[in-house]
């Protein structure tokens, strides 16, 4: 419900406000919402706003999940040697 | 014609200039005719008389009211050459001659006018035509957006050539000549309250040569179309349901530039749904279609060309298109025009 | 695009999806409500609900702030705007809802009424600070992701002195609906809960715990984008098959347990609960939205221009509300496809194109007529 997006700070602007940095395309936006923000962290924006600070070693980390391979799924392949457990 | 030559710098459109008179003929002739120069439009009739013409006719219009005037790319002017010619283009025929209608709001700046101007003599160059005759209408301040364009074109069909949206069959194959979404992005960019500090520049030209060189390798061709408004999938649903068929396209394949991506991200737009005004989308018969992706390759404005699809049997008419999730789904009809969304 | 491509790679897709198909007991079936919109559109923008085993049923749920908007609300800015004669800025997905007597915002524009779209708030504040001759009203929609921005412009229009800028307020909460929906006849069917991403960024998960805790259902926040879906939807299988009920969160680089303090800390200042609030196709709910606080009264259009607001009911065809509670699909409605289009929605859920309607019709339809596949 509500279209929000990932960017980099680019640039702090101003008390309040940063430009960010989408794949080259760039927008002011505004911090009020967040604290601590500074240049190349990553942020969630929507409407304009920044919501939150992006947990870089958490994204990593959630990658990470979505390569593992079901264990009993290994284990049930282990006669073919394909993979270790 | 005695009395002071219009001032390009800092005079404006005024009623006058529509009223058939003194003022008009001066704007005509010191502007249009001077810049659009051929022999045509210096005969200065009513109507101009053209050469005799050995084909099949194809005639096109189009109206231009694109706002902001001027965009990273082109401006009206081109866009208007340039959307006609290529109406032109892809029934198969080589476009020869335009006539222009300006329809002008009072105020406008004379030196916006003689840029657009300038663009449209530009534009006709690189397209191969001449704009022979035309028209000028001045509006009351606040009736008009600055200036709107009609343009009509007439051209003649190769020989042997018939191109048409009905014509597409089971098994034909679905060509796109490049990537989609820049025209409508770069337009999006300039808008109030959208702003953006990207480097999208419409896609705006002339398909002629490209199609040219299509018609002349001599592979199966049973449709030509440019995807404007309302984008590539609207112009293929057309398509589906004038010939009755459904379509299969590969999402993965369809190429989109990476900032256009992006800004399309940052509004909630869908490119697939983003006017382009320098694409072409081609149905092919399959067994030319490796050959004809070769040829436009081969040429500037075909260079990222890529096979999107195909056509199969569909009493619906659906266009499906399997995700880059490997998952299924419709790409339908547009209901209005597309709107960034917050949701 | 960093930190979104990433989360759409097709290879790993394949990989989860072989995860859930490895999970899912054939022997049971998987109600699972995505609460979000933007799920829903996520979902049949990817063709994800072809790529699920059979045993698990994706059931859309109403966090979509314009399906559940009522007609009355829109009724109300219409008639602001055309009797006096505001400027009236809203986002753009309210434009084309349609309102009583043939009637939408965007109608409204055509027939002279200054109505803008914008995409951001600040503009409108903008806008009210470049024309302070004219009345500036926002309209308002929104869950929990978007009355922060809302909460914001309102304390900055109070800094600047701003008396011609002032808002109508839709904004709604989740966790009410979210409890509407368990304490209604589909809410037992239910098995868990994918939870809204982006609300979550702002409110945290803690407040998901009494569905767990109180409702045994488990729930899963899952982030935006595809892969997020389907790893949710693998811990969601997960804990049901284990017999478990708790708030997992997927979506984790940008969902706290507490939530975004500060956004919070800003929405409390300016808004408190209405007594009552209706969504259209759930009916009444209480303290399920937001109104400005008496300090911020100045800034509330609603009192600035005396509005009333009349609830228009629904069409008696219109299945919307069994829907949204997610008892029917939308291909168990009558008039879906035929009279209720995209074009020319009659309910609710075909009005935004997340809605669940909506969205099974512009992406999905197809499956239920008997096709050809390539």
């Amino acid at each position: 419900m509500c279209l929000a997006i990932p960017a980099r700070i680019e640039e702090i602007t101003g008390a309040e406000t940063a430009i960010v940095n989408l794949g080259g395309v760039r927008k002011e936006v505004s911090l009020a919402l967040v604290d601590n923000v500074a240049v190349d962290d990553f942020v969630i924006i929507h409407a304009g706003f920044a919501l939150q600070k992006l947990d870089l070693e958490e994204a990593e980390h959630t990658l990470a999940l979505f390569a593992e391979i079901d264990l009993q799924e290994e284990l049930s392949q282990g006669k073919t040697g394909s993979g270790v457990v | 014609m005695a009395g002071p030559k219009l001032d390009f710098k800092h005079g404006c459109v005024d009623m006058s200039h529509g009223s058939g008179g003194r003022a008009m003929a001066q704007l005509i002739n010191e502007l249009f005719v001077t810049l659009l120069d051929n022999e045509f439009l210096v005969q200065g009739n009513d109507g101009t008389v053209l050469p005799e013409a050995k084909g099949r006719l194809v005639i096109s219009t189009d109206s231009h009211v694109v706002s902001p005037l001027f965009f990273p790319g082109g401006d009206i002017g081109s866009l208007s050459v340039y959307g006609t010619v290529n109406d032109i283009a892809v029934m198969g025929a080589k476009p020869l001659y335009l006539a222009a209608s300006f329809i002008l709001e009072e105020g406008f700046p004379l030196a916006d006018l003689r840029r657009i101007v300038e663009s449209m003599a530009k534009a006709s160059q690189n397209a191969g035509v001449m704009i022979v005759t035309g028209d000028t209408k001045v509006v009351e301040k606040g009736k008009g957006d600055g200036v709107f364009i009609t343009t009509t074109g007439v051209g003649v069909v190769r020989d042997g050539v018939t191109l048409s949206g009905n014509l597409a069959r089971p098994g034909d194959k679905i060509l796109l000549s490049g990537s989609i979404g820049e025209h409508g992005m770069a337009i999006m960019s300039q808008r109030e309250g959208l702003s953006f500090d990207a480097p999208i520049v419409s896609d705006s030209a002339p398909l002629q040569g490209l199609i040219a060189a299509m018609l002349d390798c001599g592979g199966k061709l049973r449709a030509l179309r440019d995807p404007t408004r309302g984008g590539l999938v609207t112009t293929l649903n057309e398509i589906a349901k004038q010939s009755g068929v459904g379509m299969m396209l590969q999402e993965a394949s369809i190429p989109v530039n990476k900032t256009v991506e992006a800004a399309c991200e940052f509004l909630g737009l869908d490119p697939l749904y983003v006017a382009n005004e320098g694409k072409l989308v081609a149905i092919c018969a399959p067994e030319d279609a490796e050959r004809m992706l070769s040829v436009m390759c081969n040429h500037a404005l075909g260079e990222g060309a890529v096979i999107i699809g195909e056509v199969h049997e569909d009493r619906h008419c659906f266009v499906q298109m399997n995700t880059r999730m490997g998952g299924r789904r419709i790409v339908d009809w547009l209901t209005g025009e597309q709107l960034p969304r917050i949701c | 695009m960093r930190y979104i491509d990433e989360f759409r790679d097709g290879r790993l897709a394949k990989n989860i999806m072989a995860n859930i198909a490895h999970e899912a007991d054939v022997a049971r079936n998987y109600n699972l409500m995505e609460f979000c919109g933007g799920h829903t559109h996520a979902i049949s923008r990817y063709g994800l609900g072809d790529l699920l085993p059979p045993s698990v049923r994706m059931i859309h749920g109403p966090g979509c702030p314009v399906c559940v908007l009522p007609i009355g609300r829109i009724d109300m800015a219409i008639g602001l705007v055309i009797q006096h004669k505001v400027i009236l800025c809203t986002y753009g997905d309210c434009l084309r809802v349609p309102a009583s007597g043939g009637m939408s915002l965007l109608k409204a524009k055509a027939q002279g009424a200054d109505v803008r779209m914008v995409y951001s708030v600040t503009d409108a504040l903008s806008l009210a600070q470049r024309h302070p001759d004219q009345q500036v009203v926002f309209f308002a929609i929104g869950f929990e992701t978007t009355t922060p921005p809302t909460a914001v412009a309102i304390r900055q229009a109070r800094v600047l002195g701003l008396s011609n800028f002032s808002v109508i307020c839709n904004h709604v909460l989740t966790p009410a609906a979210m409890h509407t929906i368990l304490i209604n006849e589909g809410g037992a069917k239910l098995n868990g809960f994918v939870g809204p991403a982006h609300v979550s960024t702002v409110i945290g998960s803690k407040p998901y715990e009494p569905f767990a805790n109180d409702y045994g259902k488990p729930v899963v926040i899952a982030g935006f984008e595809p892969l997020d879906m389907m790893q949710a939807i693998l811990m969601l299988l997960r804990q049901i098959n284990q017999g478990r009920a708790e708030v997992e969160n997927e979506f984790t680089r940008a969902v706290t347990h507490m939530g975004n303090l500060k956004a919070q800390a800003l929405v409390e200042e300016v808004f408190e609960l209405r007594d009552s609030f209706e969504w259209r196709g759930l009916g009444s709910i209480p303290h399920s939205a937001l109104k400005l606080r008496p300090a911020y009264a100045d800034l509330d259009a609603e009192l600035k221009f005396s509005l009333q607001y009349h609830p228009v009911p629904d069409s008696k065809a219109c299945e919307c509300s069994a829907i949204l509670r997610g008892e029917k699909r939308p291909q168990d409605c009558k008039i879906f496809g035929t009279v209720c289009t995209p074009g020319n929605p009659i309910g609710s859920c075909m009005v935004s194109s997340e809605g669940a309607c909506a969205a099974h019709y512009t992406y999905g339809r197809f499956k239920d007529v008997a096709v050809m596949a390539a």
